[in-house]
């Protein structure tokens, strides 16, 4: 060993390298540090352990272990039949899922909107992947082309094809067409309405402050009430129009207030420097929001942009209070049908929509973390 | 209030190095130019007429008004009387005249105002491309020219956020010559910087200015001053108080304030 009586020192053997402790490594280490590293941690695990087991042992319970998963009526379903406690109810899923997909939709059509959900499906999935190229023919093809075939396809009367009313709509159609229409036109409209909130043009903002203050201050329920009972008494007689169309243009004014405020929120976040320094580049307005402000500012909101998404996506459900049958309404309705009358029928039916509800949601969630981490140019300035 | 005037009276005259005074050799006119924030009045009477190829490098304190002076010139800022003449063209509400004048004068801020969003390239060809309409290809060979100038072609497909701050200003400098700039301007490039990155700065401008730029320096670099500018304007309190050419004016100021001011910033 080194003499270490002498204050000069020079080390002449290499240190060993050791293993860590096992009470800092490994499963165990991970426990130890972060569920059971103080009392007050140990009692707050304990407790998180009971609550979740409370929660979700009863969910697991009735969705798969006392589930039924095949029958052809309600005898399937009751506990005397059974001869055990009964859980969710499958088969009545099962029978009724062409309507909570379609709604009334006639059943020689509905391929009509198969082709839909495929054409979306086709489109949006390469646009969300940010390796897939093409991304302007794509997004041409999402956001022009695909809602042209879209409608003529839903609605008919071209080509031969039987117009199907959209009162005859319904279930995750009626979901899914509100709440794309009303994410993909809400975005652009608050983009400018927050610009415009913004402007120098005393007018234009006066305009974009009353417009946002009107929708932020009445409820959705109100929005469509109006757009369903009330508009058709200010229209001249005679001049009708689609009560779905009126619903649409409810939602999507309605969100986009909210997302003007979110977007403004981003813009406030941009320093003056970069106005600056786009202008002193010379690139006009349109060009320096489209190329420097707005990509920040948006990068910037993206978790609230997200959040509106996600509470417009659940808001169509409130359609139902004037008389359209969205996927949730298409499911209550359907608890009026004596074939499947069972004790868990509509628990059946609500656990089924809150599922699809939050595959929905859950994935606009996790792509909108995905989006933040691909946007993050790892830095800030 | 007589000393003043008469101090700004001299110092608006034409620049002592003669020069033929032809209206082509002549990049900015400025003539009795006012404005104000508000109630404040920021700058007072402004007379400058800048030729092409001077460097004039402009000191002051704090708040007398050299950042928004050189701002007028490319309309960051608006000024209410007077007017100003860059490149032959008269800076008005006219958009479009605007737009040209922002096409050939280039700037470079204190804080940089990279944009952190696009890479060290893209923000050196967005310009040529969305407002010269270059095709891209001839753009990004035009931007490695010009990176390379400032020693950091290798950065190019880094992200502002990972230069350090000397590295930055160098691609700001380099962003504006991409668009090929008549006149550049430059408002305090250096004070945001650490003390060794200053130098690195300083040389690119000093090569700019060998080359024959037009440059406009706020600056307190005197240092570069005496090195490069053709004259120092020294203002105060919104006014052009003293300018002369660089020995004169450091060696032989003749306004209290210009000596007030030099002693500070030279012997402290």
């Amino acid at each position: 060993m080194t003499d270490m009586t002498d204050l000069s020192y020079v080390r002449t053997t290499e240190a060993e390298a050791k293993p860590a402790p096992v009470s800092t490594t490994g499963f165990i280490g991970w426990m130890r540090r972060n569920l059971f590293s103080s009392i007050p941690n140990t009692i707050l695990t304990l407790i998180g352990i009971w609550l979740a087991y409370s929660i979700f042992a009863p969910l697991i319970n009735f969705a798969f272990v006392h589930a039924v998963w095949t029958g052809d009526n309600r005898d399937a379903c009751l506990a005397q039949n059974v001869g055990r406690e009964v859980g969710a109810c499958w088969p009545y899923v099962e029978a009724y899922f062409p309507q909570f997909i379609y709604g009334r939709y006639p059943v020689e059509e509905r391929y009509r909107v198969d082709i839909v959900y495929l054409l979306f499906a086709l489109l949006i999935v390469p646009m969300l992947i940010p390796s897939v190229p093409a991304k302007r023919l794509n997004g041409l093809l999402l956001l022009v082309a695909f809602p042209i075939v879209a409608f003529f396809l839903l609605v008919g009367g071209v080509f031969g094809l039987p117009v199907v009313e959209t009162s005859q709509w319904g279930g995750l159609l009626v979901t899914l067409v509100i709440a794309v229409t009303g994410i993909t036109a809400s975005l652009p409209i608050g983009i400018l309405l927050a610009l415009g909130r913004r402007s120098d043009m005393p007018i234009v903002r006066l305009l974009s402050i009353i417009f946002i203050e009107f929708w932020r201050g009445v409820p959705l329920i109100t929005v469509l009430f109006m757009a369903s009972v009330m508009l058709p008494l200010f229209l001249p007689e005679g001049v009708t129009f689609d009560k779905l169309m009126r619903v649409l243009i409810g939602v999507t004014l309605f969100s986009s207030a909210y997302m003007a405020e979110v977007v403004r929120g981003g813009l406030q976040a941009i320093p003056k420097g970069q106005y600056e320094g786009a202008q002193a580049l010379g690139l006009r307005f349109w060009q320096m929001m489209r190329l420097i402000i707005l990509p920040q500012a948006l990068k910037l909101v993206i978790p609230g942009i997200v959040g509106t998404f996600i509470g417009l996506f659940k808001d169509t459900t409130l359609v139902l209070i004037v008389g359209m049958f969205d996927l949730l309404g298409q499911v209550q309705s359907s608890f009026t049908d004596p074939t499947w009358a069972s004790p868990s029928q509509s628990h059946t039916g609500y656990l089924f929509a809150a599922a699809i509800f939050w595959v929905f949601c859950f994935g606009m969630s996790r792509y909108s973390l995905f989006m933040e981490k691909k946007l993050h140019t790892g830095h800030k300035r | 209030m007589t000393e003043t005037t008469a101090a700004t009276e001299r110092a608006a005259g034409a620049p002592r190095k003669k020069m033929e005074v032809s209206s082509t050799d002549v990049a900015i006119e400025i003539t009795k130019m006012n404005k104000w924030y508000g109630d404040f009045h920021v700058l007072k009477d402004i007379d400058l007429r800048v030729m092409r190829g001077e460097r004039i490098v402009i000191c002051g304190p704090s708040g007398s008004g050299k950042s928004t002076m050189i701002r007028c010139i490319n309309r960051l800022e608006e000024h209410q009387q007077g007017s100003i003449v860059v490149d032959g063209i008269e800076l008005t509400d006219d958009l479009k005249k605007i737009d040209e004048i922002r096409r050939e004068v280039g700037m470079v801020f204190q804080h940089f105002n990279l944009f952190p969003h696009l890479t060290i390239l893209e923000n050196c060809t967005l310009a040529p491309i969305w407002v010269r309409k270059m095709p891209r290809k001839e753009a990004e060979d035009i931007a490695m020219h010009y990176l390379e100038r400032v020693k950091i072609p290798e950065q190019a497909k880094k992200y502002p956020g990972q230069l350090s701050g000397g590295q930055q200003q160098r691609v700001a400098i380099a962003r504006s010559l991409c668009m090929n700039p008549k006149i550049m301007l430059f408002d305090e490039p250096t004070s945001a910087l650490d003390p060794e990155m200053i130098k690195e700065v300083l040389d690119v401008m000093v090569g700019l200015a060998e080359e024959g730029m037009t440059m406009l320096c706020v600056t307190h670099e005197m240092g570069f001053a005496r090195q490069v500018a053709n004259r120092v304007i020294f203002m105060d309190q919104g006014q052009i108080v003293e300018q002369n050419e660089p020995e004169p004016f450091f060696s032989n100021p003749q306004h209290e304030r210009t000596k007030l001011f030099l002693s500070q910033i030279l012997h402290h």
